[in-house]
């Protein structure tokens, strides 16, 4: 039976550049001399370390534990030693270095003992299943990076159709594409465990309808799984139908609501990596130490490699045939929605899928093409290039006049970021960094007044406490006076003053410390103290004095 | 913007075939200035001449502007349009992209006001060959105002069918009977008039077939105009003209395809696209049938300029994943 697919409004028709990096075998990438290991490559909290400088680890180790429930654990992808716990550069859009264990690569790849042994996985429960996932420190590879196990948890049965995501739509990008040529069978069997660990029967797996080859793979190796209840579907190739909201759009008509998760409508998307990886840890106890990376664009030999994760991009260009001195501009993910590395000199992490070399010889061609935007015309291309719907034009005039109320009116927060508007916009403009520009200035300013609105209700305890104390204040010197005034003849205010005048004189003679630690010693320094004594007394003496005069003063009228 | 200029061009060549050289005098004297007060603007402004000047948007605004004055106006009029279209309309509301209203409807309307005797002073529809006024005889009435003997401006000029069926419904001439009086009414419009009006129309849905304008704003503005004409037509032929005659006649076309479409200062989503087109189609009839004016595509599209931004708020499409209202 077809099943009946529904379109999804705008995208765009992109060439391709596929075939440059699917006409070699996937290779291994050769060890780097360090691993560089960030402790945050996921959505949730960063790990912590759990090893110190110094240590020696074996491939498959874990290296970094989870830092709660939202996060994931990192292994070591080899074996060395770790040299350091510090901040190092990570591929991120702002460029800043963040915390990573780096590693000392030995070159032996020495694993664990429980690396690579077969489990039988049938006789776990659906709770083993997440707890193995969780621990093997899978996230989702399809670049969003939110830990699995999460997504495999199917409470209150809300969950009823997992969608296999296998569309890879983006350009240059291969890595699902060579993932599904090499490993359909292991994938159909990581889907199977979700299966299982979800506890539902449907299941769909997508794949555009410009990989003839891989679907015919995956249609075998569902025939060879026996997985009768998986249902293979071709989707049109447009972009983003890869995009997991475009893609359950595509293939059930429904819409995940805006700022809610899939789950909503239940549905579950996991990427086919994350299949290939959960099947390597269930079935084979290896946790994702590696994975299948494009290397693209200006490179001598385009082709994806089998990364050990850690690796830095450096390494991996040359490996390519990539000149480093050439490069202008590299870019992690794709033309579409990747972003320029700041440094050549960062590793790749788990949610890594394609290198893109930009060199000083040849350019990839970019949706943001030209250095020089004109000016927005409001011609709407963009509006009709929209997957969401949105208004890019409107957008984009609110973000430049930095009217971030307005801004929200027109949905920015449901911007996929998919590079639609960008590609198509006749004026050049670079839309999306406008909209990321937008984002980031509205959390900011909402992270500010979160501070400043504490910061208020602190201001006014203060005061409040300030006022209240004075209050207290008042009130005893009243007390105090109404004392004092009652007995008003001159010898009892006489009486009054002498009697504080005791107070302070008492006070003063009991400041007269007992001397410590003054037992055992020397005939010399009790010598010594007993000088440091006499000037003492004499100089409290001196103060005395003082002080009686100053007495007789202040009774002068 | 280049494709803009290519789908006038059948249409130029139809006008100056009914109405002489005038149109592409117009058309020069147009460009000229446009090209001057755009490049004086943008030194003004510290703005790069390319691609600003290069991108011809400002060519599309001054022979659109030429369009809408008479073939033999005196050249000040052209230059002063073009000058305040360029100048005030545009670049003093920040140029490219930030004008609120259309440039060349802003230039024509002042042009109208402050000049109506130049600004309707309109040729009757004549073939070239059948006339013996050349580009020099041309050239001389629009730069030095004389004319050869035996063409005297005042007997050479005529009403259009649009306005001359509009003095004579104040003076209780019925339709049919101006219609049968005067020579100048062919099928639908005008002689002369319609067939240009063929033209633009023609050049309008390649412009369309290209991708360069979307359907829904000529779309919007034609049916409209032609539905409100069809619903008084038929309560009163006597009174009001048929809905080809004004969807034929005066700007109507070019509006529709070429004017209501600039994208800057028309609405942007989908639906208030259609919204904007209504209302210009709307307004040009109100205006033309009870207004002033004989023509009122300029009023109708600057009134509806104002309006586009407030139609934008309240016609953003649905976006993926909230409901549907």
């Amino acid at each position: 039976m077809m099943r009946r697919l529904f379109n999804f409004p705008g995208g765009v028709r992109l060439r391709e550049h596929k075939r440059e990096s699917t006409s070699s075998p996937v290779a291994r990438a050769q060890l780097p001399e360090k691993i560089i290991l960030p402790l945050h490559q996921h959505i949730g909290v960063p790990a912590k370390p759990v090893v110190n400088p110094g240590e020696q680890v074996l491939k498959g180790q874990i290296v970094a534990e989870a830092g709660n429930n939202i996060s994931a654990p990192i292994h070591a992808s080899t074996s060395g030693k770790v040299l350091a716990i510090e901040d190092h550069a990570i591929p991120h859009p702002s460029g800043l270095p963040a915390r990573s264990i780096i590693i000392d690569v030995d070159g032996k790849d020495e694993a664990t003992d429980s690396y690579g042994t077969a489990r039988d996985s049938s006789a776990l429960t659906a709770e083993q299943l997440r707890e193995a996932v969780k621990d093997s420190g899978i996230v989702g590879l399809g670049g969003a990076g939110f830990p699995s196990y999460l997504k495999l948890t199917n409470e209150q049965n809300k969950v009823a159709t997992l969608i296999l995501n296998g569309v890879e739509c983006e350009p240059y990008i291969t890595c699902d594409q060579m993932l599904m040529r090499n490993h359909a069978l292991e994938i159909v069997r990581g889907l199977q465990i979700m299966q299982r660990a979800l506890g539902i029967q449907q299941a769909i797996v997508a794949i555009e309808n410009n990989k003839p080859k891989e679907l015919e793979l995956m249609q075998h190796a569902i025939y060879e799984a026996e997985a009768d209840n998986v249902e293979l579907v071709q989707v049109p190739t447009v972009y983003p139908a890869g995009g997991e909201k475009q893609l359950i759009q595509t293939l059930t008509g429904k819409e995940v609501p805006s700022q809610g998760l899939p789950m909503d409508i239940g549905i579950v998307c996991h990427n086919v990596g994350t299949a290939y990886a959960i099947t390597r840890a269930i079935e084979h106890n290896e946790p994702l130490i590696s994975r299948y990376i494009t290397i693209a664009g200006s490179v001598a030999k385009a082709q994806v490699l089998e990364v050990p994760i850690g690796t830095p991009v450096s390494h991996l260009i040359e490996q390519c045939g990539g000149n480093r001195k050439t490069l202008s501009r590299v870019i992690m993910g794709g033309p579409m929605m990747g972003f320029a590395l700041h440094d050549d000199e960062v590793p790749v992490v788990k949610t890594t899928n394609c290198i893109l070399v930009n060199s000083v010889i040849s350019d990839v061609p970019l949706p943001s093409r030209s250095n020089f935007a004109m000016p927005c015309i409001r011609c709407g291309a963009c509006t009709q290039a929209c997957p969401v719907g949105l208004l890019p034009q409107q957008l984009y005039w609110y973000a430049r006049a930095k009217e971030f109320d307005k801004i929200q009116d027109y949905d920015l927060f449901d911007c996929i970021e998919c590079g639609c508007c960008d590609y198509v916009c006749p004026s050049q403009i670079p839309l999306v960094q406008y909209y990321r520009y937008a984002k980031s200035t509205i959390w900011q300013q909402e992270k500010e007044k979160t501070f400043s609105d504490i910061s208020r209700q602190r201001h006014e305890f203060h005061n409040y406490r300030l006022e209240r104390e004075k209050k207290e204040r008042e009130l005893r010197h009243k007390q105090k006076r109404q004392v004092v005034e009652g007995t008003s003849t001159q010898d009892d205010k006489k009486a009054a003053i002498q009697a504080a005048m005791d107070r302070v004189r008492k006070k003063r003679d009991h400041s007269e410390v007992k001397p410590k630690n003054v037992d055992n010693l020397t005939d010399q320094q009790r010598k010594l103290i007993e000088e440091v004594e006499a000037r003492r007394k004499k100089k409290l003496e001196e103060i005395k004095h003082d002080t009686d005069n100053n007495e007789v003063e202040s009774r002068k009228p | 913007m280049a494709r803009v200029l290519m789908a006038l061009i059948p249409a130029i060549i139809a006008y100056s075939w009914f109405f002489g050289w005038g149109l592409l005098v117009n058309i020069a004297i147009a460009v000229v200035t446009a090209l001057g007060c755009e490049f004086l603007m943008l030194k003004l402004r510290q703005r790069p001449a390319h691609p600003f000047l290069t991108d011809g948007s400002v060519l599309v605004t001054a022979v659109l502007l030429a369009f809408c004055i008479p073939p033999l106006a005196p050249w000040w009029i052209t230059v002063l349009g073009i000058c305040f279209a360029v100048i005030i309309a545009k670049h003093l509301y920040g140029g490219l992209g930030y004008n609120p209203f259309n440039p060349a409807m802003v230039g024509y309307v002042v042009l109208l006001i402050s000049f109506p005797r130049e600004m309707t002073t309109w040729l009757p529809p004549f073939i070239m060959s059948d006339l013996d006024f050349t580009l020099l005889d041309t050239l001389k009435a629009v730069f030095l105002g004389v004319f050869p003997p035996g063409y005297a401006l005042d007997a050479l000029s005529a009403a259009t069918p649009l306005d001359l069926i509009k003095t004579q419904l104040s003076i209780d001439v019925t339709i049919a009977e101006t219609k049968a009086a005067n020579a100048i009414f062919g099928d639908f419009g005008g002689i002369g008039w319609e067939w240009i009006g063929n033209w633009i129309f023609l050049g309008g849905v390649w412009l369309i077939y290209k991708k360069v304008i979307s359907w829904h704003i000529p779309v919007a503005v034609l049916g409209s105009l032609f539905t409100i004409a069809l619903i008084f037509y038929l309560k009163d032929a006597d009174h009001y003209s048929s809905p080809m005659f004004h969807v034929f006649s005066g700007a109507a076309m070019l509006g529709a395809f070429f004017i209501a479409t600039d994208p800057v200062s028309a609405a942007t989503t989908p639906t208030g696209r259609i919204i904007y087109g209504i209302g210009i189609g709307i307004l040009t009839y109100v205006i033309r049938v009870w207004g002033g004016y004989p023509d009122a595509i300029g009023f109708a599209v600057l009134l509806m300029n104002l309006a586009a931004p407030t139609i934008d708020y309240y016609t953003q499409p649905r976006v993926y994943g909230h409901k549907r209202s």
